[in-house]
């Protein structure tokens, strides 16, 4: 570790210098811009974070508008949401217009006798729906198999043995959401940014409510800009609690605070968030399994932690959940944003390869859009053909 | 970031480089290596074909002909065809003629744009430009809040009020020029392609401001889904590029691969961390370069002209080379390359580095460690660290909270490397038949004409500098050695 260090300095400062001596000699730099000034090589753009505190300068506060309308706004949009019909939707429902895009191989599968091209279109149908080359491969290579054993002829009976094939490779898996033995339990939600961590508590929370839980909602996102505010209206509009810590805050202390509250309270339920993280940053990772070590070190137990997933992540997806599994013990995926032109092939190969399944999954904005993950829909969807 | 594409084409390449010819069998396997590599890269699958398709012409038909090395072409013809489906070139983003700069954010959720409206808005700072941003995204619950502190962070204005995205809009148009900003960026809540309803409303958000760049903000881990989004926001408000987020994770982003190939628009600016200033311009030509393998020498040398002071860093280099250099001037050195970012990324862009030494996630902590280490020391110790014994190395380690072991370590390190340039200086000195030695001292504050001289008494060597030490990294220990680089003596031919 420390010669890469040493290493890495020494190289850097004779590119640093050798730089200069490029310049100098007048060779044309290349500019990032035209036409704009080129910043002086001496400004550091660090500056900037430390001004951190004082930035919020005379410019700024001019614009600030009366922060009251802030929370107004998301107001606007619950009305939207309890005007909504109390049916939940079915999962073939909300999936039905995103599978459009595939059913053209299929179509064309069905209508033929078995050749070549049946497996090639095979073979692309389930890539372009990010199950990914290897699965894929495995896949079809278990469905031939079947087809020659039982001397299939037909592109529709291909189809249904592959339908089975990956039916059975998504069952037998325990997708309930566990409660420990003693209250509260606490269920952790972990993922790389953007996937929908807080969004999704924030639609569980509602539900475990309306199933008449007590919850704290614990804002253990302490990084991003303006996450505990996020979670907060969530937890208004669900009726929870929420603790949250000052930003910048160890999120292991806020959690730990949430449970603490939730146990003097008598409450049922932690859902705890964290802040986003790539996998592969294993200084971030290792702070996840503190949050979790440090989670039970109080009353409440660990029962669940939730990887949430993009359903439009790629080959990716299956990296994620292998490192998160590593840093925390993923007990089940949210397959979240499922809505849309996603199809999130990749959760074949984490059922398959890592064991995890997937428990929930999110078909839409609306609180109610969270739901079960139902294999056989999901396998259904993914092969429709109509 | 592509560190696992890099790896497999390394493979491939490796076994075709022994070969004196290849054969239309080679080419075949060549591709079909290539092909699951690409679509394990989550490279869209037409792409992927179309890919294969122009690199087999190319490797089968007239160029193999020829009597030159196949692998060297091979990997040549890749790289353009490479190159060619990230973009081409850098897109060049100039203001606008006249009147304000204004940038639409868009994308699904999740994607980065509020995150990325203020890495943006800060780059347009650094270019010396007053932005403002603004904060259409009414959907998400607190977005707006978060572009405020995020605003506050970079001392720039955001504007924002609880009407309707397309009002804010236009009002945030009203406001910038009341306040004379010249960019204005529009952060858009995040909207599904399918979603016909929203898909309107920032087709209306875009005729209110009619901005002069539409950006797509793209998330790197997408899969094989990117290019259909890419396509219908495109159909709606005409893309002008692409933001691709999240470049730091380990996602090979074949999105970046298949979104300009297939919409014909270009990806503007990478982000690559968390931090607001690990943004900047997107180079098709350079991540080809890393995808092979080649490194990503450029945006080094770039992120180090903006740290680097050109004499501060002559003068450390001429002590480097001379053997003078101390610890101290190793810690000067070490802040002014953390400004630059993770060491860790940084290695990861010097061309040649292995896989295994990309891999080994430097921290803060680990430099910490390091800094701690030699803040312990006197500066006797320091100048001469020669002088530290078992005693002086006990009392160290205590000092810095560290084993004796890895003071130890530093210390071997540091006189090992000092060594070693020492050697690679004499060497250009002696080459040269200069003396390189003088010349620097005393030469401060010139920055323009004093840099070089003719003579260039300073020069670096160009072996040092091609390549900072590429070999005698195989001297480290547990260093596995470096594996041969695919047309590299190509790309430094240039």
């Amino acid at each position: 570790m420390i010669w890469i260090i040493v290493i890495a300095v020494a190289a850097v400062v004779l590119l640093g210098a050798g730089l200069f001596f490029f310049r100098g000699g007048g060779s044309g730099a290349t500019p990032p811009l035209q036409g704009t000034p080129r910043p002086k090589p001496g400004t550091s753009v660090l500056d900037v974070g430390d001004n951190k505190t004082a930035g919020s300068s005379a410019g700024t506060d001019l614009l600030e508008r009366p922060s009251a309308d802030v929370p107004g706004e998301p107001e606007v949009e619950e009305v939207e949401v309890v005007d909504e019909p109390v049916v939940k939707p079915t999962f073939r429902e909300r999936l039905a217009k995103a599978r459009s895009a595939f059913t053209g191989y299929l179509t064309s599968i069905v209508g033929r006798s078995v050749d070549a091209q049946t497996w090639e279109e095979l073979e692309e149908a389930l890539i372009r729906a990010d199950v990914g080359v290897q699965t894929t491969q495995d896949v079809l290579a278990a469905v031939r198999e079947k087809a020659t054993a039982d001397k299939v002829t037909e592109g529709a009976e291909v189809i249904e043995i592959l339908r089975a094939e990956l039916k059975s490779r998504l069952s037998g898996f325990d997708r309930t959401l566990k409660l420990a033995d003693t209250s509260p339990s606490i269920w952790l939600f972990v993922g790389v940014n953007g996937v929908g961590k807080t969004t999704t508590i924030g639609k569980l929370a509602k539900r475990e409510m309306a199933d008449g839980r007590s919850l704290v909602l614990a804002a253990g996102d302490t990084f991003r800009a303006a996450a505990a505010e996020q979670l907060e209206m969530w937890a208004d509009r669900a009726g929870a609690s929420i603790i949250r810590g000052a930003e910048g805050a160890d999120p292991s202390s806020v959690v730990f605070d949430a449970v603490e509250s939730a146990a003097s309270r008598g409450a049922d339920l932690v859902l705890a968030d964290t802040a986003g993280r790539l996998h592969n940053k294993s200084n971030l990772m290792e702070e996840l399994t503190k949050v979790r070590r440090v989670a039970e070190k109080g009353a409440g137990t660990v029962s669940e932690v939730l990887l949430v997933l993009d359903a439009t992540t790629g080959q990716n997806g299956l990296t994620q959940a292998a490192q998160f599994t590593e840093a925390v013990e993923v007990t089940g995926v949210v397959l979240s944003k499922l809505d849309g032109s996603a199809k999130g092939g990749i959760v074949v190969a984490i059922h398959q390869q890592l064991g995890i399944p997937v428990k929930l999954v999110g078909l839409g904005e609306g609180a109610d859009d969270l739901i079960e993950f139902d294999p056989d829909a999901f396998v259904d969807a993914l092969l429709a053909v109509e | 970031m592509f560190e696992t594409l890099s790896d497999r084409f390394e493979g491939i390449f490796a076994r075709v480089r022994g070969k004196g010819r290849l054969s239309e069998a080679d080419v075949d396997e060549v591709l079909r290596e290539i092909r699951l590599a690409l679509l394990e890269a989550d490279v869209n699958f037409e792409v992927v074909k179309s890919l294969q398709s122009r690199i087999r012409e190319r490797a089968v038909g007239e160029e193999l002909s020829g009597a030159l090395n196949p692998a060297q072409q091979i990997v040549k013809i890749v790289m353009e065809e490479l190159t060619a489906s990230l973009g081409g070139e850098t897109m060049k983003v100039v203001p606008a003629q006249k009147g304000p700069t204004v940038i639409l954010m868009a994308g699904l959720q999740g994607s980065g744009k509020t995150t990325n409206s203020a890495k943006l808005a800060m780059w347009f700072k650094k270019q010396g430009r007053n932005p403002i941003m603004v904060g259409a995204d009414l959907q998400r619950p607190a977005a707006v809040e978060q572009l405020r502190t995020l605003g506050r962070q970079i001392d720039v204005p955001v504007f924002s009020e609880a009407s309707d995205p397309v009002a804010v809009a236009a009002a945030g148009m009203i406001e910038a020029k009341a306040l004379g900003r010249d960019v204005i960026i529009c952060d858009t809540a995040g909207r599904l392609a399918i979603d016909a309803e929203l898909m309107d409303e920032v087709r209306q958000i875009s005729e209110a401001i009619n901005p002069t760049y539409t950006f797509l903000v793209v998330d790197a881990m997408t899969g094989q889904d990117a290019v259909t989004v890419a396509e219908s926001f495109h159909q709606t408000l005409e893309l002008d590029g692409v933001i691709l987020t999240k470049l730091d994770g380990d996602a090979r982003g074949g999105a970046a691969l298949s979104v300009k190939e297939v919409v014909g628009r270009p990806i503007a600016f990478a982000s690559t961390g968390e931090k607001l200033e690990d943004f900047d311009q997107f180079h098709p030509d350079r991540l080809a370069q890393r995808i092979l393998g080649m490194g990503d020498m450029l945006t080094l040398i770039e992120k180090a002209e903006e740290v680097f002071e050109a004499d501060e860093a002559e003068k450390a280099a001429a002590k480097l080379l001379d053997g003078q250099f101390t610890l101290d001037d190793f810690l000067d050195q070490m802040q002014q390359i953390k400004k630059m970012g993770p060491i860790g990324n940084l290695l990861g862009m010097m061309p040649g580095v292995p896989k295994e030494v990309r891999d080994v996630e430097i921290g803060d902590k680990e430099v910490g460690k390091v800094e701690g280490i030699i803040h312990s020391m006197t500066s006797e110790e320091r100048a001469k660290p020669e002088i530290i014994d078992g005693s002086r190395r006990t009392r160290i380690a205590l000092g810095s909270g560290s084993s004796p072991a890895e003071v130890s370590q530093l210390i071997d390190q540091f006189k090992q490397m000092r060594k070693m340039m020492k050697q690679m200086g004499g060497f250009g000195t002696k080459k040269r038949g200069g003396k390189r030695k003088s010349g620097k001292k005393g030469k401060k504050g010139r920055s323009s004409g004093g840099r070089v001289t003719a003579k260039g008494g300073a020069k670096i060597p160009k072996e040092a500098l091609a390549l900072p030490g590429l070999e005698e990294f195989e001297g480290m220990p547990g260093f596995p050695g470096i594996p041969d680089l695919p047309g590299l003596a190509d790309a430094s031919d240039e």
